[in-house]
C-alpha cells in the first residue's frame, strides 16, 4: 500500500494532542484513534483491545463496531494476531488470512468469512508493561503495510497507551490498574446500555448503537455519561428509549 | 501463586474462602459467605484484615461485613464519617490503591485518613463490586505496613471482588463456581453479549441492572444452562424474561 500521507498523519496527531489536554471519555478518545488510523490505513476497520486482571484481551473501541467484528476481538482470547502481538510485544503485519488456517484455525477462516483478506496487529505497551493490542483488518490484497506504515500504526497504538494513562493519572495521581479497570469496567456499562436501548426500541444491538452516538452527537455528549444515564435512569432521556 | 487460568484462580478463591470456619453455628445465608469471603482475602493478602460494604440505590447503606471486629470499625468509620478510599471506590467506578497512607492520602481524605492512621493502618486497597453500572458495593483491604499489592495479590484481589460479586447476586453463602460461572474460560463465549443481555432483561422486566443479571444466572441454573447461552437467547430474541418461562 502507499505510504500514510505527512499531512494527513500531522493532522491527525495535533486532533489527537488537542483531545489530550482537557479532560475527555477514555473510550471516546479510543473510537478518534481507531477511526483516525482507519481513515489513514484506507479505511480498514482498526479496534483497541486491553488485558484485564487476567489476561484476557477485552475489546475497547473500533473504527466501525458491529457484532460480527466484536467476534472476531473476541476469539483472539484464544488464538490470533492480536493474542500474538500482546504475547510478545510485537507487531505481526501483513498475515495473509487465507494462508493462516494453520496458524490460527479459529481466528482465520472467521475472518475470511467476514470478507478480510490480510490483518496486522500491534502491541499496545507502557513502559515494560504490555496491557493490550491495536487490530487492523483489511479486505483487500493489496493491503500491505510497508515498514514506515509499521512504525506509524505501532506510534499511534503507542499513543493509545498513552492516552489511558492520561484520563485522570495526571489530576488524580491513579496507577495504571486502576486506569485499566476503570476502562473495562466503563466499556461495559456501553454494552449494558446497547441492550436496553435495543429493547426499548425493539432493534438490533448495532442499530442501538448507531442511535446512542448519533444521540451523543446531536446533544454534544460523551458516551460514557450517556450509556451510564441510560443504564441507571432509563425514563429520564426518552428521546433514545421510546418504542 | 495466583492460578494460571480464570477458572484456577476462582477454584483458588473458592478453596480459601471453604478454609475459613463459620464462626458461629446459627451464622448462615450471605452475611456468613460474606464474613468468610473477608476472612479469606484478609489472610491470602497478608492484610490485617478485609472488609465488605453493600450499598443500595446510590446512597451509602452501610451494610458491612468484615474478617474480625476491628477491621468492621474501620469499614464502618467510612460510613461514619463519609470518606475514604471506600467511598471513592464506589463514585469512581475503580479501584483505589493506596500503598501508603502519608501525605497525599492526608489530604484526600483529611478526617478519614489521620483516623485509620491512629488504628495502625499504613495501606488500604478498596475494590469496587460492580458489574458495569450495576454497583453492588466495595471490598476493603487493610495493612498494618505500607507497601503496594504486588501483581498477584492485586489479580487475586480482584478475583475475590468478582467472587463476591457472584456471591452477592445469588444471593447465598455457597460460594463455589457454580453452573453460572462456568463460561469464564470460554474464549467464544461472548462477554459483550452477556452485558447486551443484561440490559435488555433489565428493560424487559422493568428492574435494576444487578436484578436482571440475578434473573439471568437464576435462569441459567434452573435450567442447567450456560450463562452464555441464556445471554445468547436473549440478544437473538429466542428468550424473554417478560414473558411466562417454560
Amino acid at each position: 500500500m502507499t505510504t500514510v500521507s505527512a499531512q494527513r498523519l500531522a493532522r491527525v496527531f495535533v486532533e489527537i494532542a488537542d483531545t489530550l489536554v482537557d479532560e475527555f471519555d477514555l473510550i471516546e478518545f479510543l473510537q478518534l484513534l481507531a477511526g483516525r488510523t482507519a481513515d489513514l490505513l484506507d479505511a480498514s476497520p482498526v479496534g483497541l483491545l486491553l488485558a484485564d486482571q487476567h489476561g484476557r484481551l477485552e475489546f475497547m473501541a473500533a473504527s466501525d463496531e458491529n457484532v460480527k467484528l466484536l467476534e472476531l476481538f473476541q476469539v483472539q482470547n484464544q488464538e490470533g494476531p492480536c493474542l500474538d502481538a500482546f504475547r510478545t510485544g510485537t507487531p505481526v503485519v501483513n498475515a495473509d488470512l487465507q494462508q493462516a488456517a494453520g496458524r490460527w484455525p479459529l481466528f482465520a477462516p472467521r475472518a475470511v468469512q467476514a470478507g478480510f483478506r490480510s490483518v496486522h496487529a500491534f502491541p499496545l505497551r507502557l513502559r515494560a508493561e504490555r496491557i493490550g493490542a491495536m487490530n487492523v483488518f483489511s479486505s483487500h490484497v493489496g493491503g500491505r503495510l510497508d515498514d514506515t506504515d509499521v512504525e506509524i500504526v505501532q506510534a499511534l497504538a503507542d499513543v493509545a497507551s498513552i492516552g489511558l494513562l492520561q484520563e485522570r493519572a495526571i489530576s488524580r495521581g491513579e496507577r495504571l490498574s486502576e486506569q485499566l479497570q476503570g476502562a473495562l469496567n466503563s466499556r461495559i456499562v456501553i454494552e449494558q446500555a446497547k441492550g436496553a436501548v435495543a429493547q426499548s426500541r425493539g432493534v438490533s444491538v448495532d442499530e442501538a448503537f448507531a442511535l446512542i452516538r448519533a444521540y451523543c452527537r446531536s446533544n454534544n455528549l460523551r458516551l460514557g455519561e450517556v450509556a451510564h444515564t441510560i443504564t441507571t435512569d432509563l425514563a429520564s432521556i426518552p428521546d433514545l428509549t421510546r418504542p | 501463586m495466583v492460578g494460571e487460568t480464570v477458572a484456577d484462580r476462582y477454584a483458588q478463591v473458592e478453596a480459601l474462602i471453604g478454609r475459613e470456619l463459620a464462626s458461629d453455628d446459627d451464622e448462615h445465608g450471605v452475611a456468613a459467605g460474606m464474613r468468610r469471603l473477608c476472612g479469606a482475602a484478609g489472610r491470602a493478602l497478608s492484610a490485617s484484615g478485609a472488609g465488605l460494604t453493600v450499598m443500595a440505590d446510590g446512597g451509602l447503606r452501610g451494610v458491612t461485613a468484615a474478617s474480625d471486629a476491628a477491621t468492621e470499625r474501620l469499614e464502618e468509620l467510612q460510613l461514619t464519617l463519609g470518606e475514604g478510599p471506600c467511598i471513592d471506590a464506589y463514585g469512581s467506578m475503580r479501584p483505589v490503591l493506596i500503598p501508603d497512607l502519608g501525605d497525599g492520602a492526608m489530604a484526600r481524605w483529611p478526617v478519614y485518613a489521620p483516623a485509620v492512621h491512629a488504628e495502625g493502618v499504613r495501606a488500604v486497597f478498596a475494590f469496587p463490586l460492580q458489574i458495569g453500572a450495576a454497583r453492588l458495593g466495595v471490598m476493603d483491604v487493610f495493612r498494618t505496613e505500607a507497601g503496594m499489592l504486588s501483581p498477584d495479590e492485586l489479580t487475586l484481589a480482584l478475583t475475590f471482588a468478582e467472587v463476591a460479586v457472584s456471591t452477592l447476586l445469588d444471593g447465598h453463602d455457597n460460594t463455589r463456581v457454580g453452573v453460572a460461572d462456568d463460561w469464564l474460560d470460554d474464549p467464544l463465549g461472548s462477554r459483550a453479549e452477556l452485558f447486551q443481555a443484561q440490559g435488555m432483561v433489565m428493560v424487559q422486566l422493568r428492574v435494576s441492572l444487578a436484578e436482571a443479571m440475578v434473573r439471568m444466572r437464576a435462569h441459567a441454573y434452573v435450567h442447567d444452562l450456560r450463562l452464555y447461552d441464556v445471554a445468547a437467547d436473549v440478544v437473538a430474541r429466542r428468550l424473554s424474561f417478560d414473558t411466562p418461562q417454560p
